[in-house]
């Protein structure tokens, strides 16, 4: 890559099969200076998006600290298998982004297509579970609102021992201060804070994937019917960048919402 | 390096007169327009918030609350804070100076991103609707800073509305900061090195940084409290197990940045202006370069000085009292390095000079009773009285805004062609500076005496100090007019201006003014020094002389 920066410092372009050249905006004087403007302000907004989802950690760090046990008891309720899955999607559409950015680097225009429609269908997938997810957090009454009712859904059957629940068990006597609760009996208002802070930062987080399969889309679309922007890689470069950070945004927030707890496995 | 003209400005096509369409103007991509749209959009917000704040001035000349009610006045102070701090004093200087002369000053064609920048000038508008929406359907209560639990939960009025009024002119911010860093970075023209830039950038980047950082988190915070009010997610509401000091942390990790958001092209523009005023190269400029720096990062260090009598632990308050202590030294290496320049300098007693040099009375005023404030003890004796009322308008208003003022003149006949009336300017920062003092000073007086802010109605003995301070609104509001109308005057009758009326030196005065759109015929190498006054600029200002007022013969070294 850096070979590739130094190239479009002295003004070359890799040469590529249609033999294009990107074109040069008026305010810049060269090629080089253009995309290097480019990457350098989709790396200043990504600090921007990284101090806007920074202050809902912060939150959560907060909140964590403040009631371990909620947490690491409500985030039981949490299906880490949809988590999972959806963490392997958004992985998988981060690799068909890498390849989408390479391919249209080289010029090559349909594996370019190729990759981008392949990388909005695992976004689509990726709401997709989401939305089940969602439903069924509504049926189970654990959206914040007035008919928010925390109880462990399907912990009633199983006796807490056999669950495996050593982290919850040790930690409770330190960390939950006001004497040992019953595993399960936690506060409502604290498992309602746990949720509303779930539904915030994947809610959050899911906007910024519906903008990615816009941005994706349009791009996309951009490639395949306009064959003078189809010249110029760096937007493609652009909102691959930006699809990466949406992928490490969730690399965080699933284990942080979804692992704390006891996996049902 | 041949671009001066003398032609008159109107023979010429110049960024102003090349269309007059108004799609030119609403759709123009050059900054030097979008920087015009920006000039008249936060005037006109401005003058919004004056008029917001002079009903409050009405009211408290007169102990019992006789005009409006209470809550009427709540919503008043509110709006005027809203507006003022995040529609006019925030894009200020940067949206307009910064827009129309970053290209210009590091020898550029435009910003990076002319389209994110024409996005930036319509998402402030779509924030200010949102904002004058709320306040025509009943207004906001809050104060400025929306302090939770009453914005989130009990406050019954438009909190909504405004909040996403804010939060979108967030954006408009953050695409100006992004702007403003990645044309610093990459955009300068050959030869200008960092150490060449004018202190003006300098103060810019740092300003951008700020923004950067801090900006998102104002709005993460912001919008938390609106799916507070919509969803009760509870982050900080106390009956969930939220937090409402948390909400005050993390909006003043913002909202004490912001501050310097406001003050640092401030200072940027006052460098500028002390250079130009006293044919001097500003003594100590990396250090003063390096200090706009440091004020950005020890910025975000300092917000818990907000926090010291809201049951923040002793501990985190001493951290945080020494830490806000530190800001004084680099704003004190600014002081000291203006004053300096101005020895031995050939001063010239103009406008904006007048503006610049009220600024480092007013400002060293501000930040010395900042330091009041940053001590915990006296804090909590000061604390939400008008002492801090006082404090804070000697920095915005003595600072930021006289920056912006002296700033608006200095390069009035770059932007415009035209010079404004130098008689009626002087007169104007005079009254403006004898309007502010008699303003605010008296507030000093009556913070320390105890007199809390936001209230309706006070004891008896406080009138003569706040019918002072109302007296001294009233002749600020005509400091502030009188230049509204010899600016528009001077668009049409205004004495036309050469490339450099005021023999300044810097790229943007190389250039014919008003600017071609394209701003320059070819781009320039540059191979002085900043501030770099050498007796050549002194031959080439006697070729027309006669085509700038207020400079006394033979000034120049």
């Amino acid at each position: 890559m850096s070979v590739q920066v130094k190239q479009r410092r002295r003004g070359h372009v890799e040469p590529r099969p249609e033999g294009a050249v990107q074109e040069v905006a008026h305010q810049f004087e060269d090629i080089g200076q253009q995309n290097e403007s480019y990457i350098v302000g989709m790396w200043s907004f990504l600090v921007t998006e990284i101090m806007f989802f920074g202050g809902i950690f912060m939150t959560y760090i907060v909140y964590r600290t403040k009631y371990p046990q909620t947490f690491t008891i409500a985030s039981g309720e949490l299906d880490w298998k949809a988590g999972f899955l959806n963490t392997l999607i958004l992985l998988t559409s981060s690799l068909s982004m890498a390849f989408a950015v390479r391919n249209a680097q080289l010029g090559k225009r349909w594996r370019t297509l190729l990759c981008l429609g392949i990388t909005i269908l695992c976004a689509f997938g990726f709401l997709g579970v989401k939305t089940v997810e969602y439903s069924t957090k509504w049926a189970h009454h654990l959206v914040p609102g007035p008919n928010f009712h925390f109880s462990r859904h399907g912990g009633e059957q199983a006796a807490p021992a056999d669950r495996g629940t050593s982290f919850v068990e040790d930690a409770s006597p330190e960390t939950s201060g006001g004497g040992a609760k019953p595993e399960g009996e936690i506060p409502q208002h604290e498992a309602q804070l746990f949720f509303g802070l779930y539904f915030a930062s994947t809610g959050l987080h899911g906007v910024h994937v519906i903008i990615g399969i816009i941005l994706l889309a349009y791009w996309g679309g951009l490639v395949q019917f306009n064959a003078r922007a189809a010249r110029d890689f760096i937007p493609i470069e652009m909102v691959g960048l930006y699809w990466h950070f949406v992928d490490i945004v969730w690399i965080f927030l699933y284990p942080l919402l979804y692992l704390i707890g006891s996996p049902k496995l | 390096m041949d671009v001066t003209t003398t032609e008159p400005s109107s023979a010429r096509k110049n960024y102003l007169n090349w269309d007059h369409s108004w799609q030119s103007w609403l759709f123009t991509l050059d900054h030097k327009r979008i920087g015009i749209l920006y000039l008249i959009s936060i005037s006109a917000m401005f003058f919004l918030g004056a008029v917001a704040i002079s009903l409050v001035r009405v009211e408290l000349a007169t102990p019992r609350g006789d005009l409006v009610e209470s809550e009427t006045y709540n919503k008043l102070f509110s709006a005027h804070g809203i507006i003022m701090v995040f529609f006019f004093l925030v894009p200020s200087i940067p949206a307009t100076l910064g827009n129309f002369l970053i290209p210009l000053m590091i020898g550029a064609r435009d910003l990076a991103f002319p389209r994110l920048n024409l996005l930036s000038w319509y998402l402030f508008t779509i924030g200010g609707g949102f904002a004058m929406t709320a306040f025509i359907t009943g207004g906001v209560d809050t104060g400025w800073y929306f302090y939770t639990p009453y914005s989130s939960t009990y406050s019954n009025n438009q909190v909504a509305l405004t909040i996403i009024g804010v939060f979108i002119a967030g954006f408009s911010s953050i695409a100006t900061g992004v702007n403003f860093i990645v044309t610093i970075h990459k955009m300068r023209a050959p030869g200008l090195t960092w150490f060449r830039l004018p202190l003006f950038i300098w103060a810019h980047y740092a300003t951008s940084v700020i923004i950067v950082l801090g900006t998102p988190v104002v709005a993460i915070t912001l919008l938390l409290v609106l799916l507070e009010r919509a969803f009760r997610i509870g982050v900080f509401d106390p009956a969930l197990g939220g937090d409402p000091i948390l909400f005050q942390h993390m909006f003043w990790f913002y909202s004490h940045p912001a501050v310097y958001i406001m003050i640092l092209p401030s200072m940027g523009v006052i460098s500028e202006l002390m250079a130009a005023f006293t044919k001097k190269r500003v003594f100590g400029y990396s250090f003063i370069a390096f200090s706009s720096i440091a004020i950005a990062l020890l910025g975000f260090l300092v917000w818990g000085h907000h926090l010291f009598t809201t049951g923040q632990s002793m501990y985190a308050g001493m951290v945080f009292s020494v830490l806000s202590f530190l800001v004084a030294v680099p704003s004190a290496i600014k002081v000291f390095n203006w004053t300096a320049t101005i020895y031995k300098g050939q001063v010239e007693f103009t406008a904006p000079m007048l503006y610049a040099l009220g600024f480092i009375g007013l400002f060293t005023i501000g930040g010395l009773t900042g330091l009041f404030l940053a001590a915990m003890a006296v804090d909590i004796h000061l604390h939400d009285t008008y002492f801090i009322v006082a404090h804070f308008h000697y920095i915005m208003v003595g600072g930021a805004l006289f920056g912006y003022l002296g700033g608006l003149h200095y390069w009035w006949p770059k932007i415009t062609g035209r010079m404004y009336p130098e008689g009626w300017a002087k007169l104007a920062a005079g009254i403006t500076f004898v309007g502010f003092n008699l303003t605010f000073f008296p507030q000093f007086i009556l913070g320390q005496m105890g007199m809390p802010r936001r209230y309706h109605f006070y004891p008896e003995e406080w009138q003569a100090l706040n019918v002072l301070s109302s007296a001294g609104a009233s002749i600020l509001g005509l400091g502030y007019a009188i230049p509204l109308f010899y600016f528009l005057w001077s668009l049409r009758y205004g004495k036309l201006a050469d490339a450099n009326p005021w023999r300044a030196v810097g790229l943007e005065w190389r250039v014919p003014s008003p600017p071609p759109a394209h701003n320059f015929d070819e781009i320039p190498i540059v191979v002085w020094e900043a501030y770099e006054f050498v007796p050549e600029d002194a031959d080439e200002a006697e070729q027309d002389r006669e085509a700038m007022p207020g400079v006394p013969a033979g000034g120049h070294e």
